[in-house]
């Protein structure tokens, strides 16, 4: 049974169409890496599946709800789906913790206190213990995307969906991200990311999905499509990116 | 007891009203073309003429905002012919609307050429052109471009503020509307006429400001 | 005929400024009670909802305020309802302050990025919880001078209250006039009060905006 189904699904933006019938199957604890151009809808399905965005046609179903249906579905959904950002969207105004503690509280009405407790362990998670009482402000970037991290799994999310959450990044602080990646997808996380890190996507994936012009080019087990693409499109865009 | 609104008789009306119209839209023309040019003189001296003359504008443009239109209005026709200066009514509408928007517009004025990068005026001036030459040439249009969104706002604003003169028996839409009422007692639906008039006025001038502005600006 | 000295009209004025600063405080009160309910509305992308709060906002701003109070003065007796000056010019003042303050705060809750939207909506808050922790604590510090520098417009409509008879500050002015016909005096010193009143308004907003400027 699959954790998240996606059939078929088309997405226009106006005149444009960005997904041309779009169909995956993610299974529980599956590690999904989906790679591909600019413009090829990566970012677009990602978006789909929590519904930040609306598509056309096809079905999405995420944890047994499908997503496209009413306002309170979608309510309930997220609660299941969490999503973590390229540009963080730390709240400015909240603490680290505070961050990480808002949704359970105001979602969940989990008791402040055993919010925090939430937010210690979460944060703990990610390595950020000691910065629980940091302003956005005060972290560096990569601390800040471990902050919206913990954030995400604070709300105990069955998948979490990553929006090439390290390209706004410096390179020295992308490591510090992945680790955290790699450490959530080793205790049976179930992951949707859509990245540029093809390193991660070979070693810690399970699945691989390349899109090309809104549509699933091909797909398979990361260490073999990346030894032998079988499309030239693929051939040409893994032979193109540093490994 | 239901009120039936009677707009059928403000039909006699129709000319009164339509005057009154005309000259609302007479009075904000000439006082907005007027009182932008005072803005342009007191945002020019403020920023580059001597210190005496932008604490003398500074002063003039913090009065004006603070106090009510109406007030300063007042003072106009009734303050001033006591100090021996005497106005009909047009001209003291005028005068009012004009001081009125030359303090706001020297503001708005002021912070687009402040806004307007050193850079240029630095250029100008390795050009060998006066302050003066730079302002003129490179500045000012600049400085306008930017201001704009904001000057059309303004006006607009003043042009709507402008149904006060009728207080002083200026023959204006408000003038007008007050003069029907005191005939037929159709009270509510006359100032509802009159303010949609208005409310069309604001529309068709801020629809035709953007126009002139891409027109003059031609939008690079 | 009575003889006014200076002080028995700057006094005069003085007690009727009480009832401008009175004007004014509950116009801005309410009209921001009733601006943020507007705003809201405005920002909910309940499409009807939407077209109603922009046509109150393309009224209120684009007519006359001199209109907007004749028109509640004399439409509301049209109810049958004894309709004094005062409550005039408090309903009339209080829509017209919410039109503009809803037009000043949707600015600000606009210029919030897009990003913490759709990072409340992925933790599952809704519409209301997102604006109340979320946007509204960030809108709120930038909207601040913006609400402080309307505030001098308030002080300065309540002045067309006096039009359909409330006696505030131009009003007691206009009477003092008649009676004394020393206009240059008396207008004066009714310019120098709302000066007085609205100059600390404006300059605190701009003490508030270059700090805001400064932080960022």
């Amino acid at each position: 049974m699959s954790l998240v189904s996606i059939r078929d699904v088309r997405k226009s933006f106006g005149e444009l169409e960005v997904l041309k019938g779009v169909s995956l199957e993610v299974a529980k604890g599956d590690v999904v890496a989906i790679i591909g151009r600019s413009g090829s809808g990566k970012s677009t399905l990602l978006r789909c599946i929590n519904g930040l965005e609306a598509y056309q046609s096809g079905a999405i179903l995420a944890d047994g709800i499908e997503v496209g249906g009413l306002y309170a579905d979608l309510r309930e959904l997220r609660r299941h789906v969490g999503m973590v950002f390229q540009q963080f969207n730390l709240f400015p105004h909240l603490t680290a913790a505070e961050n990480v503690m808002l949704a359970p509280m105001v979602v969940n009405k989990v008791s402040k206190k055993e919010a925090r407790n939430v937010a210690a362990e979460v944060l703990a998670k990610v390595g950020l213990s000691e910065k629980m009482d940091a302003w956005p402000s005060q972290l560096s970037g990569g601390q800040q995307q471990r902050v919206a991290i913990a954030r995400s799994l604070a709300m105990r999310p069955k998948v979490l969906l990553c929006d090439e959450i390290t390209s706004a990044l410096d390179p020295e602080l992308v490591n510090e991200v992945l680790k955290v990646v790699e450490q959530l997808a080793k205790e049976g996380m179930t992951l949707i990311l859509v990245t540029h890190e093809m390193r991660f996507a070979r070693d810690v994936g399970t699945n691989l999905v390349f899109m090309h012009h809104g549509k699933v080019h091909e797909t398979g087990k990361p260490k073999d499509v990346f030894a032998a693409p079988q499309t030239p499109e693929l051939q040409q865009f893994v032979g193109g990116t540093a490994h | 007891m239901i009120y039936k609104l009677q707009f059928a008789e403000l039909l006699p009306y129709w000319d009164v009203l339509l005057q009154g119209l005309i000259f609302t839209v007479v009075l904000t023309l000439v006082s907005t073309v007027a009182g932008i040019a005072v803005g342009t003189a007191g945002a020019s001296l403020r920023t580059f003429g001597p210190k005496w003359a932008g604490a003398v504008i500074m002063a003039y443009v913090e009065l004006i905002r603070n106090t009510p239109f109406i007030v300063q209005l007042f003072f106009i026709f009734f303050g001033l012919p006591a100090a021996g200066v005497m106005l009909s009514e047009t001209t003291a509408a005028f005068l009012a609307m004009t001081i009125n928007l030359g303090a706001y517009s020297t503001e708005i004025i002021r912070a687009g050429i402040q806004a307007v990068p050193k850079g240029h005026v630095e250029a100008g001036v390795s050009l060998a052109m006066t302050k003066w030459e730079v302002l003129r040439h490179i500045i000012l249009n600049q400085a306008f471009r930017k201001v704009y969104p904001a000057l059309s706002s303004q006006i607009i604003i003043v042009m709507l503020g402008s149904a006060v003169v009728s207080q002083i028996s200026a023959q204006d839409l408000t003038y007008a509307a007050n003069f029907v009422a005191s005939r037929n007692f159709r009270n509510f639906e006359v100032y509802l006429l009159a303010a949609l008039a208005y409310l069309l006025l604001a529309m068709l001038t801020r629809s035709l400001l953007r126009g002139l502005g891409r027109v003059i600006f031609k939008a690079k | 005929m009575l003889q006014f000295s200076f002080w028995d009209i700057l006094s005069n004025l003085l007690i009727a400024t009480q009832w401008t600063i009175i004007l004014s405080l509950i116009a801005f009160v309410c009209g921001g009670i009733v601006g943020l309910i507007l705003l809201f509305m405005r920002v909910s992308g309940v499409r009807p909802l939407e077209w109603f709060t922009k046509a109150y906002i393309e009224f209120f701003q684009g007519t006359p305020l001199l209109m907007q109070l004749f028109l509640f003065f004399f439409g509301i007796a049209l109810f049958g309802v004894e309709v004094s000056p005062w409550m005039a010019a408090t309903m009339a003042l209080t829509f017209w302050t919410s039109a503009f303050l809803t037009e000043i705060w949707r600015g600000c809750v606009e210029s919030i990025p897009k990003g913490q939207w759709e990072a409340s909506t992925s933790l599952a808050l809704t519409f209301v919880e997102q604006m109340r922790y979320v946007i509204l604590p960030q809108a709120s510090r930038i909207a601040i001078a913006p609400t402080v520098g309307f505030s001098v417009q308030v002080v300065k409509g309540t002045a067309l209250a006096s039009i359909i008879g409330f006696v505030e500050l131009t009003k007691a002015g206009t009477m003092l006039n008649n009676a004394t016909f020393r206009p240059f005096l008396v207008y004066s010193l009714v310019a120098l009060i709302y000066f007085c009143l609205c100059f600390p308004l404006s300059w605190c907003a701009k003490k508030i905006e270059g700090r805001l400027n400064v932080a960022r």
